[in-house]
């Protein structure tokens, strides 16, 4: 198999177009407006009118529309490439048909604004969702409203704040516990909601160090942000023990949703002691990720924090679906209207494609395509897999190059370069931190069979064309539309280009 | 069960697969969690459903939602702007559309580029050095603007008009005040609802970090006096930061050109539907000079070349960033809006300088229509203020009640604007109306003499 992505040298849209060409025709003001209303511009005040129009170029539509297609064939997706397996995103297939039902007019064209009797529609989706959430996560009661997972963590770091200090304790508990192992967002949005960071190591097998933990542990604690199963795949299987420490000193449980895939159906956050939960609907509901965006991180609370949820919350009064504003507890909104709800459609679809056999299914071929691969992976030379010695995985497991990267100079970044000539996206790399030259694989459970042998195939060649020539290795990727990207001169203050800006007075100045 | 989703659901794959693993059931792989936590039943949802199924379910709700004679005049911030049909092909693409983040810039260079000409075309739109590639909305890209210039001034107070948007408002005390901060608020002048400047003088202080304006502020009228505004905030060593609705700047002068230190606005209308709220666009803009560079939020891309000296884009300055510096980090954003930023770049590639002005002409004389024949109807005033409008602004009910008259509009197939009596009282029975190209001039006579009808009745 070859792998040959699109390079079509295509310019910067400032460099293309011809003075005078239109992309798209506006429709004409009616004689009877016009005579009503006059000039336009006159309708603005002189000191506010634009003197210069904005150097934006003109182009025709036939250019902007192949500008961008061109574009995007230089570019890789879950559906359009081949295997994914970039760790603790859940790069799973984005089912298609969910993409043709956000088409709808009635959806697309509907106004947060609306009178909640002319959307009941809608509003039934996200109700109805908001309890099959709380059913999936184990949990009392959701809130819609955050557009992404960090924007869920920074809601529910929030609702921790405005549970202690609605008990009087906030002046004292200053402290948010992060394990290591975490997603760099956890102690950022700790930090975000006013929290100083206390991080915890991991032990041996992988998981919270308990005695790091306890000591931890303190009237000064807020709460403890864990991922279960965590970064390495592993789960932390003294989660009832954790909680019941976490809780003894008042502290609350905040569950980081990004790997729920592993237990869909299997076993919820709610059940073992977590408090407040975040969803990313981009990864486990397998909305798609837009290249960054939109998502959606929802978050779900049991009862006694269901006071905190933002306001509007969508209910459902036995007759009518509505918008609660009422909610004086609330913790200040984190965004403008409801939530990224287009997204949430999508996820409502899934879960009724899916159903509770189907997620669970989910879960199980997931955390199996995981162990399979990674029974290959340990064994290829080069490679090893620190951590957890013995224990299975769940969705994801985490290599370590650090021998490859001893004995050849191959390192973790070089192997992902060279998977991509060889087609594949590469799995994420030098995360978590506390794995050398780390290599983050998640297959998700809609790879075939046959995918995740021809990745391991090519993990299996890699490493042995970097023993015999690491060079080549070093020298990858020349199938992409570019070869390596010097990331650093991307970054360096003298040579940094943010914009079309920058680059032309750069070029003025040279 | 074997879904069509999951190719490894059929039993002999999994029997295969677990052979080699040794194993002799799934369970084992889930051997190390407790027996208690464990769910043994099945979750209470739905489904499986066909694909046929799920769409008819999802039709039929969707037919609960009222059909309209007209697209709801409501704004507020998400307005209703027309996407052409370009837009929605490029992001219909799979290649973007089912892309993850740019990790890997050697195959993601056709986003790396989308993005960066995004972050171009804002700069241009806006008169600054440098745009990000994203955040969630106006709202929260206002909530960082306002921790950045704390971060930039050392100083902890916003100063914002009394006409914001109350939702935005609410964002930016959220963001703020875990970082010890304040917002303080400047009153307008009753007439025209422009910033009261006397009053502003005596707010700004050496605690101000920065004076939020907008333009068009939330009522729709233009705030002229964005020069002394900014004067005054420089003079005092804050920041200004200025909200924006992007379309209105084919027409209206970009905030760079008045001092603007950073930009914020909704993204939205550049190529995207109303989508009842959500995905929006947070634009997030400001100058570039190191200082500002070093401290803004969320994702920036940069170019640079490759290996062999071409032409090539990245992601950049990922030192400020929470999956590099943690709790150092500028803010916690990972996940933003790339592809609305997508659309945003093709829609403004698509208009170019001259179909933006030239939209930007259509909307006033629209809305401006619409003003007049509302005005014609007795007992209506439009708009309260004797300012310059855009195209949102406010209608007020003389004899009526404004939420009786929107469900009397909504029986005769219209939706009036968004009420705004309970955050203005002092403005009356009161609606913030949204009149733009979407509308056709049948759509504001069939408004008017519903209206008339609703009025009269």
């Amino acid at each position: 198999m070859s792998f040959r992505q699109a390079r079509w040298n295509e310019p910067l849209v400032f460099e293309m177009g011809f003075e005078g060409r239109v992309g798209t025709l506006l429709p004409e003001v009616d004689e009877e407006v016009k005579g009503a209303v006059g000039e336009p511009s006159k309708l603005v005040p002189e000191r506010m009118l634009r003197r210069e129009p904005p150097n934006i170029p003109e182009l025709s539509e036939v250019e902007v529309l192949r500008h961008f297609v061109h574009l995007s064939q230089m570019n890789y997706g879950v559906n359009s490439g081949r295997m994914y397996p970039l760790g603790s995103c859940t790069m799973k297939y984005n089912p298609i048909v969910n993409e043709l039902l956000v088409r709808d007019e009635r959806l697309a064209w509907a106004h947060p604004y609306q009178d909640p009797d002319t959307v009941q529609g809608i509003l039934e989706i996200l109700y109805t969702l908001k309890t099959w959430l709380a059913e999936i996560t184990g949990m009392d009661d959701v809130s819609l409203q955050p557009s992404a997972g960090a924007h869920g963590e920074f809601l529910g770091v929030l609702i921790i704040r405005a549970y202690h200090k609605l008990r009087g304790e906030l002046e004292l508990r200053r402290e948010m516990i992060v394990p290591d192992s975490a997603h760099g967002t956890n102690p950022a949005s700790a930090v975000m909601g006013g929290f100083k960071v206390v991080t915890v190591p991991s032990d041996g097998r992988g998981c919270v160090d308990m005695e790091a933990l306890e000591a931890a542990l303190s009237e000064r604690t807020a709460g403890l942000m864990l991922t279960n199963p965590n970064t390495l795949g592993l789960f932390e299987d003294r989660i009832l023990e954790i909680a019941d420490m976490v809780h003894d000193v008042g502290a609350l449980l905040y569950y980081d949703g990004a790997n729920l895939n592993a237990i869909l159906g299997k076993c919820r956050p709610g059940d073992m002691g977590f408090d407040v939960v975040h969803l990313n609907i981009h990864k486990t509901f397998s909305t798609p990720h837009g290249g960054g965006g939109p998502g959606a991180g929802p978050i779900a609370v049991k009862r006694e924090l269901s006071k905190f949820l933002p306001a509007p919350t969508v209910e459902f009064d036995g007759e009518k679906y509505y918008l609660n504003y009422d909610r004086p507890h609330a913790v200040g909104r984190v965004r403008g209207f409801l939530g990224n709800v287009v997204p949430l459609v999508k996820a409502f679809a899934y879960i009724l494609s899916m159903g509770p056999e189907g997620l669970r299914e989910v879960a199980e071929v997931a955390v199996l395509n995981s162990n399979y691969l990674m029974n290959k992976l340990r064994r290829v030379r080069g490679f090893s897999l620190p951590y957890g010695e013995g224990r299975w995985r769940k969705h994801e497991f985490v290599l370590s190059s650090k021998t490859l990267r001893k004995e050849t100079g191959v390192g973790a970044g070089d192997v992902a370069k060279a998977l991509i000539d060889r087609g594949f996206h590469p799995p994420t790399m030098y995360f978590p931190p506390i794995v050398e030259e780390a290599l983050m694989v998640e297959p998700t459970e809609t790879e075939p069979l046959e995918e995740l042998d021809r990745f391991a195939d090519a993990m299996a060649e890699v490493s042995r064309q970097a023993y015999e020539n690491p060079g080549a290795v070093r020298r990858c990727p020349r199938n992409a539309s570019v070869s390596r990207v010097d990331e650093v001169r991307a970054s360096h203050p003298k040579t940094m280009c943010l914009s079309w800006r920058m680059y032309k007075s750069r070029l003025g100045a040279t | 069960m074997v879904h069509p989703y999951i190719p490894n659901s059929v039993p002999d794959i999994k029997r295969r697969m677990m052979a080699e693993l040794g194993i002799k059931s799934v369970e084992d792989l889930y051997s190390d969690i407790p027996e208690e936590i464990r769910l043994k039943r099945r979750l209470n949802i739905p489904g499986p459903l066909s694909e046929m199924e799920v769409k008819r379910t999802v039709s039929e709700k969707l037919g609960k939602n009222v059909r309209l004679r007209a697209i709801p005049f409501l704004g507020a911030g998400v307005w209703p702007h027309y996407v052409p049909a370009v837009v929605e092909e490029v992001v219909s693409r799979l290649e973007f559309l089912t892309a993850y983040t740019p990790y890997q810039p050697e195959v993601s260079q056709g986003l790396c580029q989308a993005l960066f000409e995004y972050q171009s075309l804002i700069c241009e739109l806006t008169g600054m050095d440098i745009a990000n590639c994203s955040l969630y909305d106006w709202a929260s890209a206002l909530g960082e603007a306002a921790r950045m210039a704390a971060r930039l001034t050392h100083r902890r107070v916003v100063v914002a008009p009394k006409i914001v948007h109350p939702e935005r408002l609410e964002t930016l005390r959220t963001y703020v005040e875990p970082a010890g901060m304040s917002v303080v608020q400047v009153g307008y002048d009753r007439e025209t609802g422009l910033m009261d400047l006397s009053e502003l003088e005596e707010k700004v202080s050496g605690e101000t970090a920065a004076v939020y304006v907008e333009n068009p502020t939330y009522l729709g009228f233009i705030e002229t006096q964005v020069d002394e505004i900014s004067d005054i905030a420089h003079r005092s060593g804050a920041l200004l930061i200025v909200g924006v609705d992007p379309i209105s700047l084919g027409i209206l002068r970009p905030p760079g050109d008045y001092g603007a230190d950073i930009v914020v606005g909704e993204g939205q209308p550049l190529g995207n539907h109303p989508n009842y709220g959500g995905p929006l666009l947070g634009i997030f803009a400001c100058r570039g000079d190191t200082r500002f560079v070093r401290q803004m939020p969320g994702r920036i891309i940069g170019m640079t070349v490759d290996s062999e000296g071409r032409r090539a884009f990245c992601m950049a300055l990922q030192t400020r960033e929470q999956h590099i510096r943690r709790e150092r980090a500028t803010s916690n954003v990972c996940t933003n809006e790339a592809l609305c930023a997508v659309a945003a770049a093709v829609y403004l590639s698509l208009l170019g300088p001259k179909g933006l002005r030239r939209l930007c002409e259509v909307i006033l004389s629209l809305s401006h229509y619409a003003m007049k024949r509302l005005s014609e109807l007795e007992g209506v005033e439009a708009p309260l203020f004797r300012s310059a409008h855009f195209k949102e602004f406010t209608v007020g009910f003389r004899d009526a009640r404004v939420d009786e008259v929107n469900k009397a509009l909504v029986e005769r197939g219209f939706h009036g604007g968004k009420p705004i009596s309970r955050e203005f009282p002092e403005l009356g029975e009161a609606a913030l109306y949204c009149v733009t190209e979407v509308h056709s001039k049948r759509d504001i006579d069939g408004l008017v003499e519903a209206l008339r009808e609703v009025l009269e009745a």
